[in-house]
């Protein structure tokens, strides 16, 4: 675990690698885009007509771009969520449950204070939703710090209870009168602003407020050195007077908090209203997308825009090429692969 | 019980190591070492942690390849490139962490370290030999059993049993006895013997004198990667080999001794009846008493493995102390953390920087600051005042004379600058009470030195030295107060000058307090 740490930390994070970081990525998207190709050719369909179809619906409309942004949203907040521990060593593939218990804090918060104006309603939403987050992170994290059980493990066991749960408060108490398997739909007040007309709403800034804090706290403070420094090598930290125990717990805490707000965003921002399977596996896809960022803020903010694409324009290969939506499943393995294989793919252009 | 060396013709050596040189960076491990190996004998190979006795014998084994000299067997020297080469030629190696597997059973462990292993297993003949070769040499075990679920001491049998079958006749065991209960150490012994009366040879390396001198037929001492002597075990004895382990070396660096101790004042450390959980292999802490004051430098001897590493870890905090008190500074500081016990005024020079103290992926400074961020950090935390981080380290870097650059990673420095960083670092703090374990290995003459007068310096400003050392002629020099730790107490307690280095040569491996541990 120490040595993913590491790859991370010596990540490029710096300003000045800013435009190397982006020609990188598009240049292995674009490799991803031709093995994709080469699997439409033998499935019969023009992978350029495909191509141009997946850009003229996603960029290359404004309706399409604002849609691109919109899914994008939680894909940032998911993959932050695993970014943080990640810097300390943790592996948190509790992301989807974490967002689950989330969104149910912030709707239950929706549905209890309805009354309150948005202003109040808002950020009480958003703060429950980041305890429910944290406390369904602090299992995980608590028994790591103990040194009982992997957080591996336990944060993605927890991933299928939190849904059942979910599941037992909408059908037991929460559905609305209509309809049993949905909450009724929230009050204006609960849902999060929209800007432009478009679907866009207040989550993104919450994400892009997020993610610099997070550079900024690694790069300057006490708190990112010492993280650093756990994630570097956990037992020196710990010889050197770190509080190991206390960082691992609250680092996992943060983590999972960042996952509840996610759900808290989706919930009031995009559906205004909660089901069973409202997640769509946002909570898998950002641990895939901080992978493939190697947790490094910026990077995060180019995959999940990349992911958000290929995922919105396969919804319309389906429909005009005829092809089954899995397909999107192999372009995006594709660019896993590719991403991942980095190190050494580009090492003959590294200085 | 001396084991009577079997009476034969004089044989030819059945192995011969000629000149063996090999140096590691900055350590010439092995220095022209010869020796020879007959066939029915027990070959103790003695000497101190860093004699050079286990590289010795991974160059025997393949496991290393020696910068020169030469391997005979039975005359004629052959080239031994790997550990499967040695096998070929009938050598075989029992390290001291085992090499098992420990998901798969006995027999399955054997197989897979047979010479010739067929396509298709056939267990049962292989469980008939196991049967059959445990038999002979009393090593017992179920060969359908997990190794998981082995003891130590079968797991040894198992070793054993691997390179019996894979028909080795030159058996290497590398301080076989330190994970055995004394019952254990018996039991393997006599299998030894038998062995020897099969025609079996045996290296034994150790740092035991009391087993040497109870099994083996010859001893070659090894002393700084030199030849120190070898002896029959009829011309052997504890002083003479005692003397020929730690012969007494000229000391580099006179230190003038100023005697500031005043036992009067209050004790920065005090350890009262401290003890730690045993964990693994390693004995924990038993009943420590120990007391470091102001002024005062406590030499803490011992080979290494008896308990230092757990003694400096007590005091820092990283283990916990579950029996007796530690107070520090006077106050009761048995339950403090890391952080509490540092920003108390505790430096902490641990033995092996890289993994202990650094992180090797942040720059030099950024280390430099991670044992007192608090102190470095400026507004609440958001920002950290590298600068001065930059200016304290500077300074002692130049009290110390130490130079090495601030704006690398850590793992790119050599095991030297590592140790000059973490001892800049530590001294930084300006700490009331240090712990430093093996301060001057990897250092080169002129850095010990600066090393020590630094040590020296800080006692002389009243901090109190808690020094961890293996080299005795350092702790000799250094200290005011020694005391000598053997499997986690304490077996001894003196001034320098109230003992010499053969006594506590003798306390360290063990051969006078054998009566004490009975009772």
């Amino acid at each position: 675990m120490t040595k993913l740490a590491e790859t991370v930390n010596r990540f490029p994070s710096g300003g000045q690698k800013v435009l190397q970081t982006v020609v990188r990525y598009l240049l292995m998207i674009l490799l991803a885009l031709f093995m994709f190709g080469l699997i439409l050719l033998i499935a019969g369909k023009d992978p350029l007509a495909s191509y141009k179809d997946i850009f003229s619906s996603t960029l290359g409309s404004t309706r399409g771009f604002s849609e691109v942004i919109v899914s994008m949203i939680p894909m940032l907040i998911t993959a932050l969520a695993v970014a943080l521990p990640f810097r300390v060593g943790l592996i948190n593939i509790g992301g989807e449950g974490q967002l689950f218990i989330g969104a149910a804090f912030a709707t239950f918060g929706a549905l209890t204070f309805s009354n309150l104006p948005a202003w109040l309603l808002l950020p009480l939403m958003a703060l429950l939703g980041m305890l429910g987050g944290a406390l369904w992170a602090f299992i995980p994290g608590y028994l790591k710090a103990i040194g009982l059980v992997n957080e591996t493990i336990t944060s993605l066991l927890l991933n299928s209870v939190a849904p059942k749960i979910i599941g037992f408060l909408i059908l037991g108490f929460w559905h609305s009168p209509r309809d049993t398997v949905k909450t009724p739909s929230f009050v204006d007040a609960a849902r999060l602003p929209t800007f432009f007309g478009t679907r866009i709403h207040l989550g993104l800034v919450f994400g892009l407020i997020l993610l610099i804090a997070f550079w900024l706290v690694m790069k300057y403070t006490r708190w990112g050195l010492e993280m650093r420094a756990i994630g570097s090598n956990p037992q020196a930290a710990k010889r050197n007077g770190i509080s190991l125990a206390k960082y691992l717990v609250i680092v996992m805490c943060l983590g999972g908090g960042i996952a509840g707000l996610a759900g808290m965003v989706q919930v009031s921002g995009f559906y205004g209203t909660l089901f069973p399977n409202f997640s769509m596996n946002m909570g898998f896809l950002g641990f895939m997308i901080c992978w493939l960022a190697g947790a490094d803020p910026l990077g995060i903010v180019l995959m999940a825009f990349v992911v958000s694409v290929i995922y919105s324009g396969g919804n319309l290969l389906q429909l005009t090429r005829g092809l089954p939506y899995a397909v999107i499943n192999i372009l995006l393995a594709f660019t896993l692969f590719i991403v991942l294989a980095r190190p050494t793919f580009f090492k003959g252009k590294k200085s | 019980m001396p084991g009577t060396p079997a009476s034969r013709p004089i044989p030819k050596p059945i192995v011969s190591m000629r000149g063996i040189t090999k140096s590691f960076p900055g350590v010439l491990a092995n220095d022209h070492l010869d020796l020879d190996i007959y066939a029915s004998e027990i070959h103790a190979l003695l000497g101190e942690n860093g004699a050079g006795k286990s590289t010795l014998m991974k160059i025997l084994y393949g496991f290393y390849r020696c910068d020169s000299g030469d391997i005979l067997f039975d005359g004629l020297p052959l080239a031994i490139r790997s550990p499967h080469d040695a096998r070929l030629h009938q050598v075989g190696m029992v390290f001291q962490d085992f090499s098992l597997i420990p998901a798969l059973s006995v027999a399955e462990n054997i197989a897979l370290f047979l010479p010739h292993l067929p396509s298709v297993l056939n267990l049962k003949a292989i469980n008939q030999r196991i049967l059959e070769i445990s038999k002979r040499y009393d090593l017992q075990v179920n060969p359908r059993a997990m190794v998981s679920q082995l003891s130590i001491g079968e797991q040894q049998k198992v070793e054993i049993l691997k390179l019996l079958l894979a028909e080795a006749h030159l058996l290497i065991l590398d301080e076989p006895t330190r994970v055995l209960a004394p019952h254990e150490v018996e039991a393997l012994f006599k299998v030894l013997d038998s062995l020897r009366q099969d025609g079996y040879a045996i290296i034994l390396i150790t740092h035991k004198m009391k087993e040497v001198l109870e099994c083996a037929d010859r001893i070659t001492v090894l002393r700084g990667g030199h030849l120190a002597g070898t002896l029959l075990r009829s011309e052997a004895s504890e002083d003479k080999l005692v003397a020929l382990m730690f012969e007494k070396k000229m000391a580099s660096l006179q230190i003038n001794r100023t005697p500031l101790i005043s036992e009067s004042q209050a004790p920065l450390l005090e350890l009262s009846a401290a003890g730690t959980r045993a964990e693994g292999l390693v004995p924990g802490l038993k009943d420590i008493h120990l007391k470091v004051h102001p002024g005062e430098i406590v030499g803490v001897a011992g080979v290494s493995g008896n308990g230092q590493k757990e003694l400096g870890d007590l005091v820092l905090g990283m283990i916990k102390c579950v029996r007796g008190r530690k107070f520090l500074f006077g106050r009761d500081s048995t339950h403090l953390s890391i952080q509490q016990v540092r920003k108390s005024g505790v430096g902490f020079i641990p033995e092996n920087p890289l993994s202990m103290a650094i992180s090797p992926f942040m720059t030099v400074l950024q280390n430099m600051a991670l044992t007192r961020t608090w102190s470095y950090a400026r507004a609440g935390g958001l920002r950290m005042d590298w600068k001065a981080v930059k200016g304290e380290a500077e300074r002692t870097m130049q009290a110390l004379e130490f130079s090495f650059p601030l704006y690398v990673p850590a793992r790119s420095l050599s095991g030297g600058n590592l140790q000059r960083m973490v001892i800049v670092r530590e001294m930084t703090a300006q700490p009331r009470l240090i712990i430093a374990s093996y301060l001057t290995r990897g250092l080169d003459v002129q850095s010990t030195i600066a090393a020590r007068q630094a040590l020296v310096q800080a006692r002389d400003n009243g901090a109190g030295v808690l020094f961890i050392s293996e080299d005795l002629e350092e702790l000799f020099s250094l200290s005011d107060r020694l005391i000598v730790l053997y499997e986690g107490t304490i077996v001894g307690s003196f001034k320098p000058d109230e003992t010499n280095i053969f006594e506590v040569g003798h306390l360290m491996t063990g051969s006078v307090v054998q009566n004490d541990k009975i009772s």
